[in-house]
C-alpha cells in the first residue's frame, strides 16, 4: 500500500498533469481570493497574524452578505519563506485558482519575486506593509507607509524639543534593502537639516545577527559626543537580542532613545519591556489608539483570536500591518461595489479615491494616481505592558512619496503607476 | 490661648508642606509639556524636600505614590525629572543616596544648578560623595569665567575616564572656544589621559564581549560535541533541542508566574531541571524510535534528524505560535556591573560564563569520572568489543544522546536569557554549533571548549574593524582554510586505524 | 554495491524494460513544452504554471544528479551545492539584468549611486560569455576550495560541514549590497532574453526543452563515467580510499575531476533556472537549500543516477502539493517522509523499485 501510494505520488509530480487541477469543487457563487503569506520558515513569525487578520476580515465582509451578492472565498497558501516560491504561488493563485485579487507578501524581496508575474497576468496584490518605496506598480495597492509617511517625520520628531533634540545619529539596521534605502533617504534628509557626517553612523549587521555587544558598545561610545538618537531599522527578530542588550548595558531610553521602524505590538509580545520604557516606534497605527472603530477593532480581532484558538490568543494584539491588511481588503471590497466587477481593470479604477474609516482613526484615501494610502504618523513610546503610548501625530494624513525626492534621479520619475519600475 | 494658637500655627507649618507638594503636583499635571519642562529645570536648581515625593512618583510615571491617574511624559520629561530627584536627593541625610545623586548629575546637571552644587560641594563631609560632587562640579566650570577654576576643573576631568569629558575637553582644544593657553594645555593632557582610560575599558569590553559569545557558542555546541562527536549522529535535530529547553524556560515562568509568584525570582534556576529533562525525554525518545536504527550510517542520520527538526518546529510552531515568546530576565539577571565608566558587565552575560564551565565540568566528569562515561566512550571507540565485554551498546547509546540533547537544553535555558525565543531558534545556532564541534575536532570536548571560545573572540576582535557582516564572512573563511592545515580539527584523536 | 546500482539494475530488469520507460518519460517531457503552444482554452493545452513548475523541477533534477556523482560514486557529500548552482544562476541574472536595462545600468545600481558598471560586470551583457561565466565561476570556485581540500585529505563529515560553511558565506557575501548583485533582492524583474520575451510561451518552451536536453545530457555523462573504468575508481575510492591508494592509484586527480564537472553542472542548471523562474537572490545559497538537494538524492537513492531524479521530483512535487492542500501541516508530511524513507527505504526510492521488480 505505501509503495502504491509513493510510485503513485511520484507520478503526480512527474507527469504533472493533475498538479495544477484544483482539489475542492466550488460553488459558483463565491469570489475567490488569494492569501500568499509565508506560514513556515523565517518570516512566519510576522506573516501568519496578518493571513489570520485576513481570514477575519473575510468572515466579517462574508457575514455581512460579501460582496456584490457574493461570499469571498479564501484561498490560503503558504509560501514558506521561499522567494520563489512566492512567484510559484502567485502564479498559481492567478491562473489556476483564478483569484480576483491577492493580499499578501512581507518583505521586499518576496514582492520584487512576485511582482512579474502579476504584471504579466493582470493580476491585483494588496502590500500591506511599510516598506523602502521605489516602485509604483499598476498591479499593487501598496496599504503599508512609504519613507515619508513613517521615518522622515520620525527623524522630525527626535529634532524636536520633545523628542529629545538629537544631535547626533546611529543608523542601524539588518542588512538588507528597506534598511538601506531607508537609511539613505534619512541621511540626505539629515544633511538637508544640517547634519553633518560626522553626526551619522551607519551600521549594518547580517539576518538573524543576535550578538549586540559590540553594537551597543559603540552606540555608547558614538553618544558620548552629544545627544545621540538611534534610528533602528532592525528586522523583527534581531530586536529582542538588541533590545535586552540595551537594558542589560545600561543604556535608557532618557540618554540616549531608539525609534523602531519595525517593532510593533507584535514583536514586543516576545520581549519584557520594563527596561524599555521611553523608547520609540513610528507607525501609521498603534493598538492603543483610542476611538470607536479601534475599540471594535481590537475587540473582533481578540474574540476572533479565543474562537480560533489561535496560539496566544489569550494575550492576542493587533498592530500596523496587521490595519493595512483590514483595510486593504475593506477598501478593495468596496471597489469591487463601486465597479460591480471584480474585473482588475475596473476594480483599479474604482479604487482610485476610495475612503475607508480605519481603526487610526483617521479617514484613509487611496490616493487618485500613486496607488499608495494616505496615511497619518504617529509616534508611540515602549510602556511596561508592552503597549505604546502615541506622544506625537500628524494633523492629518500624509501623501505617500513612493520615489523619495531626497534620492537623486527620482524627480524624473512620473507620479502614477507604470509597469516595470 | 496663645499656646493654643502656637500649637495651631505649628501644625499649619507642619501641613504647609504638604499642601506645595499638592499645588506642585496640580500645577505640573496641568501645565503643558514646554511649561513642565521648565518647572522642572527650576526645580533642579532650587531644591526643596517637600517636592522629593513628588518627584520620586514622576520618575515612576504616576502623580503620589497611590495615585492611580497615569501620568504621560516624554523622554525629555524624563530626562529633567531624574535630573531635579537627583538634585534634590543631594538634601538627603544618607550618604548612599547623595552619592547615587553626584553620580547622575555628573551626566545631567545644568548651569542653573552650579549654584546649589557649590553650596552642597562646601557643605559636604562624606569623601567619596565630595568626590562625585567636585566632578559633577567640573564639568559646569570648564566654562566658568575664572581661568583658575577651568584650569583645576580640565585637570580633574583628566583624572576621570569619563567619555563624555573627552568630548567636553575636545571642544577646548580650539582657540576660539577656551582662549587661555594653559588651560588648553592642561585639556590636552587630560584628554590624553582620558584617552588612555577610555582605550582600557574599550580593550576590556572586546575582550569580554569575545569570552561571552564564546560561551555561547560554547552552551549551543556542548550538547552537539556529545551527539554528534561521540555518537556520530549528524543530528541536524540539535537546534530544535536549544529551541525545547528555551521553551521549557518558558513554560516554566509562566507556571511560576501562576503557581508561585513569590519565586519568580529563580525561575531559571528551577527551569534548568526541567529543560534537561524535556530535552533528554525528547532525545531519548527518538533515540529509540529513529536513530537507533541509523547508526553505521552517519550520512543518513542527516536526512532522518532533519525530518525530526521540520517536525519539532512545526509542532511548537503549532503549540506556541509563530510569534517569540516572552522570557523575561529575572532582576538578578538584569542590568550590569558598572567597571569602568565606559564598561559594564551584563549580570546575564557573567552568569552565562559561569554556568558554560560549569557545564563543562559537569559533561567532564560525567563522561570520565563514572560508569556511564566509561561506557559511553567504549561504546563510541569500539563498538562490537564494547558488546562483547558486556556493555548493553542500546542503553549507553539512548543515555549518551539523552545525555546530549538534556545538555543543549540546559543550553536553551541561557540562550532564552539573552535572545529571542521563537520556533526558529535553533535553525540559528546549527550551522555555528556544527562549525565549533568540527574546528575542535569531532569526539574531543576540549576541542570544542577551545574552538568556541576561539571563534567568539576572533568574531568580537574582527566586528569593530571590517563590521558584523564582513566579520562573519572572513571568519567562515579562515575556518575554512584552518582545516586544511588541520584536517582533523585542533584535537585530532591520534591512533593507528584507518578505515 | 560495488557496481553502481542503475548498472546493476537495468541488467536485472533488462535493457528493453528501463529503455522502455526511459523514453516514456521523455517523451512526455518533450511533448509538455510543445503542448503548451496550443491556443488558451484548448482542452490539452499546458499552462505556464505547470511549465514553469516542471522545468524547475528539472533544474533541481540536474543539481540532484550532478550531487549524486559526488556523493553517490566518490562518497563526497557536499552540502553546498546550492552555491555553484547560484553562481550560475547569477551569471546568467547578470546578463538579463544587462538586457533588461538596456544601455543603463542595472536599477539597483542606479539606486547606490554607481555611474559604472564593476569591473566583474564587464562583458556579461554579451550572452555567450554569461553563459561562459555560469560554467566558468563555479567550475573556478569548486576547482580552488578541491584542490586545496583533496591535498589536505579533508573528507567524510569535515567535508560536508566546510561545504556548507562555503556556501553559508557566499550568502553572507551576496547578502552585502556593496557586492554588487543586487543584495537580499537579488536580480528580478527580466524583460528578454536574446531578444525573446522571457514572458512569452514559445520562449518559455524552448527553455523547458533546453533544461530537458541538458537533463538527458548529464544523464549520458554520469552513466558513461559510471560504466568506465574511471567510474569504477571513483567507487572503490568511496568505499575504501586507502586500498585505491596503496593499489598506486592518486585519488586527488579523480575527486577533482568529478567535482568540478559537479560543480559545473549545477551553474549549468542555475543558468537555466533563473529565466524560468524569474528571480534569484542569495538565498538559493542558504544552507539549508543545499541540505535539502542531499535530502532528494537520499530519498531516490544515491549511487543510481535515476534516483535522485526521482527524489527531486517527488520532494518538489509534494512540497507544492502540500503546501497548498495543507499549508499549516505540509512540514509534518515531509519530515515524516523523509524519517521514513531513511527508516524503511535504506537504498531509496530507486531500492525500492528495485526490489519490487526482483520479485
Amino acid at each position: 500500500m505505501k509503495r502504491r501510494s509513493l510510485i503513485k505520488a511520484f507520478t503526480l509530480s512527474a507527469s504533472i498533469a493533475a498538479m495544477g487541477l484544483s482539489w475542492s469543487i466550488q460553488a459558483a457563487e463565491t469570489i475567490k481570493v488569494g492569501i500568499l503569506h509565508s506560514l513556515s520558515g523565517t518570516m512566519a513569525i510576522s506573516e501568519t497574524s496578518l493571513k489570520d487578520m485576513a481570514l477575519m476580515t473575510i468572515e466579517q465582509i462574508n457575514a455581512k452578505g460579501g460582496v456584490n451578492g457574493k461570499l469571498l472565498e479564501p484561498v490560503v497558501v503558504d509560501p514558506a519563506s521561499n522567494w520563489p516560491l512566492f512567484a510559484e504561488k502567485g502564479r498559481q493563485l492567478l491562473t489556476q485558482d483564478k483569484v480576483a485579487v491577492v493580499f499578501g507578501c512581507w518583505t521586499s524581496v518576496s514582492r520584487k519575486s512576485v511582482l512579474p508575474v502579476f504584471e504579466e497576468l493582470n493580476g491585483l496584490l494588496f502590500y500591506p506593509v511599510q516598506y523602502e518605496g521605489e516602485e509604483m506598480s499598476p498591479n499593487v495597492f501598496y496599504t503599508g507607509a512609504a519613507p515619508n509617511q513613517q521615518a522622515i517625520p520620525a527623524v522630525e520628531y527626535l529634532m524636536s524639543d520633545d523628542g529629545g533634540a538629537a544631535k547626533r545619529y546611529f543608523l542601524l539596521g539588518t542588512d538588507y534593502v528597506y534598511p538601506r534605502t531607508t537609511n539613505k533617504i534619512l541621511r540626505a534628509f539629515l544633511h538637508s537639516k544640517g547634519v553633518a557626517d560626522k553626526d551619522i553612523e551607519e551600521v549594518y549587521t547580517p539576518f538573524g545577527h543576535s550578538d549586540y555587544q559590540t553594537i551597543v558598545a559603540n552606540i555608547k561610545k558614538f553618544s558620548a559626543g552629544g545627544k545621540t538618537a538611534v534610528i533602528s531599522t532592525v528586522n523583527g527578530d534581531s530586536n529582542v537580542p538588541f533590545y535586552k542588550e540595551l537594558a542589560n548595558q545600561g543604556l535608557k531610553a532618557t540618554d540616549v532613545p531608539v525609534v523602531a521602524f519595525s517593532v510593533g505590538e507584535e514583536e514586543l509580545r516576545g520581549i519584557d519591556t520594563k527596561p524599555l520604557v521611553g523608547h520609540l516606534a513610528a507607525w501609521n497605527y498603534f493598538e492603543s489608539v483610542d476611538n470607536p472603530v479601534n475599540s471594535q477593532f481590537v475587540a473582533d480581532w481578540q474574540a476572533y483570536a479565543k474562537a480560533k484558538n489561535l496560539p496566544g490568543a489569550d494575550k492576542a494584539v493587533t498592530n500596523d500591518p496587521m490595519e493595512a491588511t483590514y483595510v486593504g481588503i475593506h477598501m478593495w471590497a468596496q471597489a469591487v461595489e463601486k465597479a460591480k466587477s471584480t474585473d482588475v481593470d475596473k476594480v483599479r479604477e474604482a479604487l482610485a479615491g476610495q475612503t475607508f474609516k480605519a481603526p487610526s482613526g483617521y479617514t484613509l484615501t487611496m490616493d487618485k494616481s500613486n496607488h499608495h494610502l494616505h496615511k497619518p504618523v504617529m509616534i508611540g513610546e515602549i510602556q511596561d505592558d508592552g503597549q505604546f503610548n502615541v506622544v506625537w501625530e500628524t494633523e492629518q494624513p500624509l501623501r505617500a512619496q513612493p520615489w523619495s525626492p531626497f534620492i537623486p534621479g527620482n524627480d524624473k520619475r512620473p507620479d502614477y503607476a507604470v509597469k516595470g519600475n | 490661648m496663645p499656646k493654643a494658637l502656637q500649637r495651631l500655627f505649628l501644625g499649619l507649618l507642619l501641613l504647609l508642606p504638604l499642601a506645595v507638594q499638592a499645588a506642585d503636583a496640580d500645577y505640573f499635571i496641568a501645565a503643558k509639556a514646554n511649561e513642565q519642562a521648565r518647572l522642572l529645570q527650576d526645580w533642579a536648581a532650587q531644591p526643596d524636600p517637600a517636592r522629593l515625593e513628588l518627584l520620586s512618583s514622576l520618575q515612576q510615571g504616576r502623580i503620589a505614590p497611590g495615585d492611580t491617574r497615569k501620568l504621560r511624559l516624554n523622554n525629555r520629561l524624563r530626562g529633567l525629572v531624574d535630573n531635579a530627584l537627583a538634585s534634590h536627593q543631594l538634601l538627603s541625610t544618607d550618604s548612599a543616596v547623595r552619592l547615587a545623586a553626584a553620580r547622575q548629575l555628573q551626566k545631567s546637571a545644568q548651569p542653573a544648578q552650579v549654584a546649589f552644587l557649590d553650596r552642597r560641594f562646601a557643605g559636604e563631609a562624606d569623601a567619596s560623595v565630595h568626590a562625585a560632587l567636585a566632578l559633577a562640579l567640573a564639568n559646569l566650570q570648564l566654562v566658568d569665567s575664572d581661568p583658575a577654576v577651568r584650569l583645576a576643573a580640565v585637570r580633574l576631568l583628566g583624572e576621570t575616564g569619563d567619555p563624555m569629558a573627552r568630548t567636553r575637553l575636545q571642544t577646548l582644544l580650539e582657540p576660539g572656544v577656551e582662549s587661555t593657553a594653559s588651560v588648553r594645555t592642561a585639556a590636552e593632557t587630560s584628554l590624553a589621559q582620558v584617552k588612555r582610560k577610555l582605550l582600557i575599558g574599550e580593550l576590556l569590553g572586546q575582550a569580554f564581549s569575545g569570552l561571552s559569545l564564546g560561551s555561547i557558542l560554547l552552551l549551543a555546541a556542548l550538547g552537539l560535541a556529545i551527539t554528534f562527536g561521540l555518537l556520530g549522529v549528524i543530528n541536524m535535530a540539535h537546534g530544535e533541542m536549544l529551541m525545547l529547553g528555551a521553551y521549557a524556560t518558558y513554560v516554566v515562568q509562566i507556571l511560576v508566574q501562576r503557581y508561585a509568584p513569590e519565586a519568580i525570582a529563580f525561575y531559571p534556576l528551577i527551569a534548568l531541571p526541567v529543560a534537561f529533562a524535556v530535552s533528554a525525554g525528547v532525545g531519548m525518545l527518538l533515540e529509540r524510535t529513529v536513530i537507533r536504527h541509523l547508526y553505521g550510517r552517519p550520512l543518513e542520520t542527516l536526512l532522518a534528524t532533519w525530518g525530526i527538526s521540520l517536525i519539532l518546529i512545526q509542532t511548537i510552531r503549532l503549540l506556541f505560535g509563530a510569534q517569540n515568546v516572552e522570557v523575561a530576565n529575572p532582576a538578578w539577571l538584569s542590568g550590569g556591573i558598572q567597571v569602568l565608566p565606559n564598561l559594564v558587565l551584563p549580570y546575564s552575560r557573567l552568569v552565562i560564563i559561569a554556568f558554560a564551565l560549569f557545564v563543562v565540568v559537569l559533561t567532564w566528569l560525567l563522561l570520565n569520572r563514572t560508569r556511564l562515561g566509561l561506557n559511553v566512550r567504549a561504546v563510541t571507540q569500539n563498538r562490537n568489543m564494547a558488546a562483547c565485554c558486556g556493555v548493553p551498546t542500546g542503553r549507553v547509546d539512548m543515555l549518551a544522546f539523552g545525555l546530549g540533547s538534556g545538555i543543549a537544553g540546559l543550553g536553551g535555558v541561557a540562550l532564552s536569557q539573552i535572545g529571542n525565543v521563537g520556533p526558529d531558534l535553533g535553525q540559528s545556532y546549527i550551522i555555528d554549533s556544527f562549525l565549533v564541534v568540527v574546528l575542535g575536532g569531532v569526539g574531543q570536548l576540549a576541542g570544542s571548549l577551545w574552538a568556541a571560545f576561539g571563534l567568539g573572540i576572533a568574531n568580537k576582535l574582527l566586528e569593530p574593524q571590517i563590521g558584523a557582516v564582513l566579520g562573519k564572512i572572513l571568519i567562515l573563511a579562515l575556518i575554512i582554510l584552518f582545516i586544511q592545515k588541520r584536517p582533523q580539527g585542533l584535537f585530532a584523536l591520534k591512533g593507528r586505524v584507518i578505515d | 554495491m560495488n557496481q553502481p546500482l542503475l548498472v546493476t539494475a537495468s541488467q536485472k530488469a533488462g535493457p528493453r524494460w528501463t529503455l522502455a520507460i526511459g523514453a516514456a518519460v521523455l517523451l512526455v517531457l518533450l511533448a509538455l513544452p510543445l503542448l503548451s503552444l496550443l491556443p488558451a482554452g484548448h482542452s490539452l493545452q499546458v499552462s505556464a504554471y505547470t511549465l514553469t513548475l516542471v522545468g524547475k523541477i528539472l533544474c533541481y533534477a540536474i543539481v540532484a544528479l550532478a550531487l549524486d556523482l559526488v556523493w553517490g560514486y566518490a562518497g563526497l557529500l557536499s552540502l553546498g551545492h546550492g552555491l555553484f548552482f547560484a553562481l550560475g544562476g547569477y551569471a546568467m541574472g547578470m546578463y538579463l539584468m544587462r538586457e533588461a536595462a538596456g544601455d543603463g545600468l542595472p536599477a539597483f545600481m542606479t539606486f547606490l549611486s554607481w555611474s559604472e558598471l564593476p569591473w566583474y560586470w564587464a562583458g556579461t551583457q554579451h550572452f555567450a560569455w554569461a553563459l561562459c561565466l555560469a560554467m566558468l565561476a563555479p567550475g573556478l570556485l569548486a576547482l580552488v576550495f578541491g584542490f586545496f581540500a583533496f591535498r589536505s585529505r579533508i573528507k567524510g563529515v569535515y567535508f560536508s560541514i566546510m561545504t556548507q560553511a562555503l556556501t553559508f558565506a557566499g550568502m553572507l557575501l551576496f547578502f552585502r549590497n556593496e557586492t554588487g548583485f543586487g543584495g537580499n533582492n537579488g536580480f528580478t524583474s527580466f524583460r528578454r532574453i536574446l531578444g525573446f520575451e522571457i514572458t512569452a510561451q514559445s520562449t518559455r518552451a524552448v527553455l523547458f526543452l533546453l533544461t530537458v536536453a541538458l537533463l538527458v545530457a548529464s544523464l549520458y555523462l554520469g552513466w558513461r563515467l559510471a560504466r568506465s573504468k574511471f567510474g569504477r575508481v571513483l567507487t572503490a575510492l568511496r568505499d575504501a580510499e586507502n586500498r585505491l591508494m596503496f593499489c598506486g592509484y592518486d585519488p586527488r586527480g579523480f575527486k577533482l575531476f568529478v567535482w568540478v564537472l559537479s560543480a559545473v553542472l549545477c551553474g549549468l542548471a542555475g543558468a537555466l533556472y533563473v529565466p524560468q523562474v524569474g528571480i534569484i537572490n542569495p538565498s538559493e545559497m542558504s544552507p539549508t537549500n543545499s541540505i535539502e538537494a542531499a535530502v532528494w538524492v537520499a530519498l531516490g537513492g544515491r549511487g543510481t543516477l535515476i534516483g535522485p531524479l526521482l527524489g527531486a521530483g517527488l520532494v518538489n512535487g509534494m512540497k507544492s502539493w502540500f503546501t497548498v492542500a495543507f499549508p499549516e501541516y505540509w512540514l509534518f508530511c515531509l519530515g515524516a517522509l523523509f524519517i521514513l524513507v531513511t527508516l524503511y527505504l535504506p537504498r531509496g526510492v530507486v531500492g525500492l523499485l528495485k526490489k519490487r521488480g526482483e520479485q
